[in-house]
């Protein structure tokens, strides 16, 4: 018999925790398959965060790093400068990069760090049990905005793939989402890409993938889905973002 | 060997260079800037990298990264900077990663002052992160001691997979004084085969973590940790006795006023006071037992604790391993005011007017 689907090698036998309908996993694979393709994961180097993604050391088969919460991309510079030539990434949720750790997220971009972030923003504090992230969309609601997060208590939500983008040291910028088959393979070209040109030593490359969190969202998975389409990629436009040709000078 | 005039802060960098350190992740403050200066220039010449981080935060965390994938990190600042790096200090704890952590203490609290200070003992032997963890902790009182023990924190860092801190003050940083390259202890080092350094290879997958959700996961770990703290308790504690075989009033004191008690232990000598100094050298581990002996003996009459620190911070350790058995003063100047040798003789001329 012929073997037609097979778990990418880049995930450990560990069942998963996420929620059903939690896109974690998904995103989870289409890294761990990238770095297959590419012949990177034997050498690859993977930093969690805090976050319901606290435990992808688990689940991927690379080595990895678990981070203290937003520090990720500074533990990622201090693994990447000193082993140049391996792919290393990290993976962080939107409380993690885009509140307490965006200092560290914006400074790894102003310096060109050669590592790749994947960025899952589910618009909200999943491990935590619903507060409002940086990323909130106005109106939602949150356990912390239980009438919908408003412009004058909160702030317009950050579109952080935007923000890294004007700096010269990002290199790739993509935002993604997996609802759906077109999309999930969409998500994996832009991850890939991420990679290669990681690996090219181009600078920061950055992957921001939309995703549910149909628990602390309130809704069934389909319906979380649906709601991300409609209103997530509504604020937060899918696409590339930025790319900068490589032979791009720098003036 | 022929001595070298160095600076303080200089020769802490050039020290951990020459200690294999393949890292250094730093953020500049007064009075450390110039370990990152040096670093800066002298680390990569001996093929090492070093990053100017966005804050202490950051350097920590860079820390955590290069020392997880098994290189000899080190990150240097002062006091406002350390407080900033505790959330990192007892992540490296807790995942067992050594890391060599230098502060070169200032007053405070708050921004303080940039003149020299003791105040972060609390911090630095209490450990100022969370949770059930300790450091190690040098306290070198000259530039010579600093330099020894800068190279000797890597080793001891490695042994048990910890983060060490050299303790000293702004005042060892910016002072220029003759040392020697000499040779330091070295240790059998164990390989770092748990570094998540890429697998390349290697049968199974190797991760950094401090996180442990099960109960009894958790506590197994926190007993491993405590039993490896307890082994540093015995075979890493340090601590010198100056002239204590027959003195009769004992100064306690490490760091600057050490040294500055050296200087009043001759003047008392000569009017004819038996002064001695008991300086611990391992702030943590303190070297409790040793000066709950010494403390016992009956030619000891009094004790005073010297710091640069107003509330008095090594006093507790002090009263800890004394345990009332000779009475305690305490002398503590903050701001960058030392104390001196003049308040040291008179407080000496009273405490044996009174206990005889
Ligand atoms: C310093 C610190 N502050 C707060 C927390 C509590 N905490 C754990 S996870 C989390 C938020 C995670 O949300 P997000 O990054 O959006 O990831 P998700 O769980 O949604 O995947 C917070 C605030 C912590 N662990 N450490
Ligand atoms: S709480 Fe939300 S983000 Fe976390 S696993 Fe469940 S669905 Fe996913």
């Amino acid at each position: 018999m012929a073997i037609v689907y097979q778990k990418s090698a880049g995930l450990t036998d560990k069942g998963l925790h996420y929620c059903p309908g939690c896109h974690h996993g998904i995103i989870h694979k289409l890294v761990a398959e990238s770095l297959v393709e590419l012949g990177l994961l034997d050498g690859a180097i993977g930093v969690c965060p805090v976050g319901c993604s606290v435990f992808a050391y688990k689940y991927f088969s690379c080595d990895m790093m678990e981070a203290s919460h937003g520090r990720a991309p500074a533990v990622a510079t201090g693994i990447k400068r000193t082993h140049p030539n391996q792919a290393v990434f990290t993976y962080q949720g939107d409380g993690d990069l885009a509140s307490i750790g965006a200092a560290e997220i914006v400074h790894a971009a102003m310096r060109g760090e050669k590592f790749t972030t994947i960025f899952v923003n589910n618009a909200i504090y999943g491990m935590t049990g619903g507060q409002m992230a940086p990323t909130t969309l106005i109106g939602q609601r949150a356990t912390t905005c239980q009438s919908g997060r408003t412009v004058e208590q909160a702030g317009m939500p950050i579109r952080v793939a935007e923000m890294l983008s004007t700096l010269d040291g990002c290199v790739y910028a993509e935002r993604v989402c997996v609802t759906d088959i077109a999309n999930l393979n969409k998500a994996k070209k832009a991850i890939k890409t991420a990679f290669q040109k990681q690996m090219a030593g181009e600078g920061f490359t950055f992957v921001e993938v939309l995703s549910t969190c149909p628990t602390n969202w309130g809704m069934t998975p389909l319906k979380a889905n649906q709601w991300l389409k409609e209103n997530m990629a509504a604020y937060y436009p899918l696409g590339v973002i930025k790319d900068k040709p490589i032979s791009a000078e720098v003036k | 060997m022929a001595k070298e005039l160095w600076k303080g802060n200089e020769a802490i960098a050039e020290a951990a260079i020459r200690a294999g350190c393949d890292c250094f992740f730093g953020y500049p403050i007064t009075p450390q800037s110039e370990v990152p200066e040096y670093m800066s220039v002298h680390l990569p010449k001996a093929g090492g990298v070093f990053v100017q981080s966005e804050s202490e935060v950051a350097a920590i965390n860079m820390v955590y990264g290069a020392a997880g994938a098994g290189m000899r990190a080190m990150t240097s600042s002062s006091s406002p900077g350390i407080s900033l790096k505790q959330e990192g200090i007892t992540y490296l704890a807790g995942a067992e990663l050594p890391a060599v952590i230098i502060n070169c203490m200032r007053g405070g609290p708050g921004l303080g002052t940039i003149q020299p200070g003791q105040g972060d003992y609390f911090q630095a032997t209490r450990g100022g992160g969370n949770g059930d963890y300790r450091t190690v902790v040098l306290a070198p009182s000259n530039v010579q001691e600093t330099v020894d023990f800068v190279q000797e924190a890597f080793d001891i860092a490695d042994l048990y997979r910890n983060p060490v801190m050299v303790l000293c003050d702004g005042l060892i940083g910016q002072m220029m004084e003759p040392i020697e390259w000499r040779p330091v202890p070295k240790r059998d080092l164990p390989p770092k085969d748990w570094a998540a350094n890429g697998r390349m290879g290697r049968e199974n997958q190797n991760s950094i973590t401090s996180i442990f959700l099960d109960a009894e996961e958790c506590e197994a770990h926190n007993d491993r940790l405590t039993a490896k703290y307890a082994e540093m308790e015995e075979k890493e504690v340090r601590w010198e006795e100056i002239q204590c075989e027959d003195a009769e009033v004992l100064i306690t004191a490490y760091g600057t006023p050490a040294r500055i008690a050296l200087t009043a232990l001759e003047t008392l000598r000569a009017e004819g006071i038996k002064a001695g100094l008991f300086r611990p050298i391992t702030l943590w581990p303190f070297p409790e037992k040793a000066l709950h002996t010494l403390a016992g003996k009956d030619h000891i009459k009094a004790i005073l604790d010297v710091e640069m620190s107003t509330t008095g911070q090594m006093l507790d350790d002090v009263r800890l391993a004394v345990e009332g058995q000779k009475p305690i003063s305490y002398l503590g100047h903050a701001g960058g005011i030392m104390p001196t040798v003049e308040e040291m003789i008179e407080w000496a001329r009273e405490a044996l007017k009174e206990v005889k």
